[in-house]
């Protein structure tokens, strides 16, 4: 059994204000103790009584990276069983990554999605029935996490990834066909062919490992569409959102224009709206973006929500969006219930199967229908959407490092003049480590995805 | 009529390569063995290519002389060229391959299986299996005899509905004309056993005197015979090789070639089993390989006995005037005179998930198979299989554990893991690909690898197995010997260094350091290794590997370790996969049909996911 010490975000989708670094394993207590300092500098916390909370600051070397409440629990008392540290930050998303950082950097390992669940199961503190019930939820949010990565993978990345497996794997086929067949197949000359490819290989990965960086692949939240033609009320609806007691949780720092801009909290599902400053200064996103940028957009959107104006007949605007929204997530609503009526219920029950609610902006109603109906999409797994999208992009960033390792290794192989068949060792790890990011081989090893979905919230 | 005629301990069905491994075997635990051929003339016969080994071939023969098979024996008896392979690679990929004498080779094998205490030879065609209850418990052959027997190894190769093709031509024969077993089909499909039908093909056999050598490179043996068995004395293996030549395809054989595509019956859709994409007809490759201007020939002789000689590349199915044709557009075949037409043969055999991987069919106890019957190709991977058949159906009769080798531990484990494990829609073929662990796996160290194995089986004798663990003993004595041997960057030491063409030493070093610089060997550090004693050659090779490649080695160690973690995580065999929650349909039906032994083997199931995979993780309480 592992042995070793994980640690990662333990707060899901409660994202607003403080979030949770757990730390988990018979390291936990050394490492807080490394990086720890109370205001007076006199505690060592792992002399501290179990159960207990503390106050201070979490230093990486001499830099204050968070001022934060430290919990102390000691095994067995504990949710996996083992000692456990949880880290209470208050500084927001891009500081409680540093104290993460800061947490691995002096010893933890990044936790597996559910791990700390597994680690209950297999040191007895759930026992097989309960873990089997948790197979069902499991077996659904399986998918979800899995198609949601990909999603989060598609465009660029995905693409740079695919294109360096196949590199990869081109060159291995060619060692292999080789080595299996030497009567017909020469690898003279080859040597340097690969080295050159491995030049290329290392130099995307790279910029890759840049970009993860700058925080580029950093997302978090439903990716969320308004849309609806002009005056529908797209605007009001924002407002009501980001409105009233919901904070607005700040941008992430990097984030390109063209993803996300506003990043809305409903009783702690997190909502990315796209495009909202289009939505608010224009107030049409279809006639503004024109009709590919909008298709585009809703594609990559995991919920539209199509506001439609009930006090005018529905427009050829209307039946377009009706096409975009076609086997899309979609909430439909009636705004301006107030006003006469031009548009019912059933007319546009008769265009789609979409869920659709009647509000009203101005009036205030029909507001709680829809977001409990957010809610309820949400935990009906209907919404795809993966809370830890940040944990899984350490993940990749992990993999990267180990491929760029694996790479690094075969150019060793080839400065020490090795036969071939060495090459292709190094190759083969870099290619399924690669295949491991986008899910696209069987690794025996990294399996125990039954806990992915239980992540870091229990 | 059919009536009792005597009973027997096993029965094999077939007497090719598979068959004397599995029925040698049995008979030599102490078994009462019965082996049947349908023709007393074709034990281990080699009906296609005439040599034994090459990459990863080799690997299975050293690893079935290991476990205390016959093969390697046979061949280094009868060889009359031997070559290792990718010497100029790593030495994991290092292949021996040699050409046979076939007509040696096949009464070599006759005469150790004649001599076999325990094991009778019978020519008859078995047509039908008889089975109580899910459990063997005779044959039956065509004359109605009834062999009463506790278990059975099916190696039937390509003789069941054989048919041999070529042009318009069929024969309803196994190869080189023998007589097929057009029964035996019929009743494993009665058994419930799922069949497949596969084709391979072969090249004609020209007559040595209308071949003009002067056209074509000479390919000679190597000077230094390796042999294949560990029990052979090198010194033993000193004889005259013949040689091979190389010649090419031309342009002109193309044109023959593409003007008559659609008189190939593998075009025109009279062939319909599938065939080994690692043997594509000549006819295949101009397909495929539209832009490559020439393939390789290798004219091989078959032996020593006679003209023929076997014309490796140029296999094909297209008619008896096209072959004519198209051969004698080749450089030095200008006037040959065909023997033997090109065909191809198309058989049935089974699909080898039935299989669990002791290779005793799921379904029926007692029932075992082996070689091409199971969807392989190949000689070795023939008799690999059938070594392993034989083995298991003894411990089974002797109540003891099946011999199973994982995919770690020999490439005979890969093999079988492959067939038992993965769907295969093609006559399988061993390569060195195939196996993760490659650089463990070495043909060098089958002895290391698996002599102990055999020795605990009941097929290696008690002295062999002595040997081993003194050899295994010098190897770990040396290795530490040298890793503990500081060496100063002294005068004589400096020389010796330049005169390698090595750097010299800025300090004191270890002679273990020194071997593992990629231009040293062993060998040559003996004028500064004042310590140093005489050693067995053997020892001094695994030496020089294991400091050599250390790193490397320590890597695929730590794979192995990850891999033995989930391998040996085994599955209930009466598991009901309709009590586990939340697997998908997909990975529940392929599960409850192949009833993987292991975690392991679960996860190698194409459909089964990881997510499958930790289901059953959780649900049978494993970490």
């Amino acid at each position: 059994m592992k042995t070793d010490t994980i640690a990662a975000v333990a707060t899901g989708l409660n994202n607003a204000g403080i979030s949770i670094v757990r730390i988990s394993g018979k390291d936990a207590f050394p490492i807080i103790d490394r990086i720890f300092r109370s205001k007076n500098n006199n505690k060592v916390l792992s002399q501290e009584k179990s159960h207990t909370i503390h106050y201070g600051f979490i230093y990486d070397d001499d830099i204050i990276v968070d001022e934060v409440m430290v919990v102390i629990m000691r095994a067995p008392s504990t949710y996996t069983r083992e000692d456990i540290v949880e880290i209470d930050c208050h500084g927001g998303i891009t500081v409680t990554r540093k104290v993460l950082e800061t947490v691995l950097k002096h010893g933890a390992r990044i936790a597996e999605p559910g791990e700390f669940t597994k680690r209950a199961f297999l040191n007895g503190r759930i026992d097989l029935s309960q873990a089997e019930a948790v197979c069902d939820l499991i077996q659904a949010k399986n998918e979800l996490a899995l198609r949601n990565s990909l999603n989060q993978l598609k465009g660029k990345m995905y693409e740079l990834i695919k294109k360096l497996r196949e590199m990869i794997l081109r060159d291995i086929a060619f060692i292999e066909a080789a080595l299996d067949d030497p009567e017909h197949i020469s690898l003279e000359g080859f040597t340097e062919d690969l080295w050159n490819h491995i030049e290329e290989e290392v130099f995307i990965i790279n910029k890759l490992l840049q970009d993860s960086k700058n925080g580029k692949i950093i997302k978090e939240g439903i990716k969320t569409v308004i849309i609806g033609k002009p005056n529908a009320g797209k605007s009001s609806l924002l407002n009501y959102l980001v409105g009233e007691d919901r904070a607005i949780v700040t941008d992430i720092a990097g984030t390109t224009r063209d993803t996300l801009e506003e990043t809305i909290n409903i009783d702690g599902i997190t909502l990315n709206i796209i495009d909202t400053a289009g939505i608010r200064e224009t107030e049409d996103v279809v006639e503004t973006l024109g009709v590919n940028k909008a298709r585009k957009i809703a594609q990559e959107a995991d919920l539209i929500i199509f506001v439609i104006d009930s006090s005018t007949r529905l427009d050829q605007n209307d039946e377009e969006i009706f096409e975009l929204t076609k086997d899309r997530k979609t909430i439909i609503l009636l705004n301006k219930s107030d006003l006469d009526s031009k548009v019912t219920i059933e007319e546009v029950s008769q265009k789609t199967s979409h869920p659709i609610i009647r509000i009203s902006l101005k009036e205030n109603e029909g507001l709680e229908d829809f977001t409990n109906k957010v809610k309820d999409m949400f935990f009906q797994g209907q919404i795809l959407f993966n809370d830890d999208v940040y944990i899984t992009n350490e993940r990749h960033k992990e993999a990267f490092e180990q491929v760029m390792e694996s790479l690094k290794m075969v150019k060793q192989s080839i400065e020490a003049g090795m036969p071939e068949d060495f090459y292709s060792i190094d190759l083969m790890s870099a290619y399924e480590t690669l295949g491991r990011i986008i899910g696209e081989n069987v690794d025996d090893d990294l399996v125990n995805m039954i806990f992915q979905e239980f992540c870091m919230g229990k | 009529m059919s009536y009792i005629y005597e009973s027997y301990d096993v029965v094999v069905v077939g007497a090719g390569h598979a068959g004397c491994e599995g029925a040698l075997a049995c008979a030599r635990l102490s078994l009462n063995t019965i082996i049947f051929t349908i023709n007393m003339e074709s034990i281990a016969l080699m009906p296609c290519n005439p040599n034994i080994g090459g990459t990863s071939k080799g690997h299975l023969v050293r690893e079935i002389d290991a476990l205390g098979g016959e093969m390697g024996k046979n061949i280094d008896k009868t060889y009359i060229q031997s070559k290792m392979l990718n010497v100029s690679k790593g030495p994991a990929v290092h292949s021996l391959r040699a050409q046979a004498d076939k007509q040696e080779y096949s009464s070599s094998m006759r005469k150790v299986l004649e001599n076999t205490p325990n094991l009778t030879i019978k020519q008859a065609e078995i047509v039908e299996i008889l089975v109580e209850n899910q459990k063997v418990t005779g044959v039956k052959t065509y004359s109605g005899a009834i062999y009463p027997c506790k278990a059975v190894i099916l190696c039937t190769g390509t003789y069941l509905n054989a048919r041999c093709i070529y042009g318009d031509v069929i024969n309803y024969t196994g190869p080189n004309g023998l007589q097929s077993a057009n029964q035996l089909t019929d009743c494993l499909k009665a058994l419930g056993i799922e069949m497949y039908r596969f084709k391979t093909g072969t090249p004609a056999r020209v007559d040595k005197r209308t071949i003009d050598f002067s056209k074509m490179e000479e390919q000679e043996g190597d000077k230094e015979v390796v042999p294949f068995s560990f029990t052979t004395n090198p010194e033993d293996l000193n004889k005259e090789q013949v040689s091979c030549w190389l010649t090419y395809t031309t342009k002109e054989t193309h044109d023959i070639i593409r003007a008559n595509i659609e008189r190939s019956p593998l075009y025109s859709g009279d062939i319909k089993g599938v065939g080994p994409r690692y043997c594509p007809s000549i006819e295949d490759k101009i397909v495929k390989f539209a832009d490559k201007e020439r393939h390789q020939v290798f004219i091989e002789p078959e032996g020593n006995y006679t003209n023929e000689m076997y014309v490796a590349g140029l296999s094909t199915s297209l008619p008896e005037d096209v072959q004519v044709k198209m051969y004698r557009s080749v450089p030095g075949l200008e006037n040959v005179n065909i023997v033997r037409n090109a065909y191809a043969i198309e058989y049935d055999c089974i699909n080898p998930l039935q299989l669990k991987p002791s290779l005793e069919f799921k379904n029926i106890e007692g029932l075992f198979s082996g070689g091409q019957f199971n969807g392989s190709s190949g000689y070795e991977e023939a008799a690999a299989q059938g070594l392993i058949a034989g083995i298991n159906a003894s411990m089974k009769i002797l109540g003891k554990e099946p011999l199973i080798l994982d995919r770690s531990e020999a490439y005979i484990g890969v093999l079988i893991d492959d067939l038992v494990t993965k769907e295969t829609f093609e006559p399988y073929r061993m390569m060195t690909s195939r196996a993760e662990y490659r650089l463990l796996l070495r043909q060098d160290n089958a002895d290391i690898r698996l002599t102990k194995k055999g020795y605990e089986v009941g097929l290696i004798d008690e002295e062999r197995y002595q040997r081993l663990l003194k050899k295994e003993e010098a190897i770990e004595k040396e290795i530490k010997r040298l890793n503990q041997t500081t060496i100063g960057a002294k005068k004589e030491v400096q020389e010796l260094l330049e005169r390698i063409g090595s750097t010299p030493l800025n300090t004191a070093t270890t002679l273990a350091e020194l071997i593992r610089r990629p231009e040293i060997t062993y060998d040559m550090l003996e004028p500064i290794d004042k310590d140093r004693q005489a050693l067995p050659k053997d020892v001094i090779e695994q030496v020089n590997i294991n400091i050599k490649y250390e790193g490397y080695i320590k890597r695929q160690l730590k794979q192995v370790e990850q891999f033995k973690k989930i391998e040996n995580k085994k599955i209930p065999e009466d598991l009901d996969y309709d009590k586990v929650p939340s697997l998908r349909n997909e990975a529940r039906l392929k599960l409850k049909k192949y009833r993987p032994i292991s975690i392991g083997q679960a996860s190698r199931i194409s459909g089964v996911s990881p997510a499958d995979i930790s289901v059953l993780l959780v649900y049978l309480n494993y970490a």
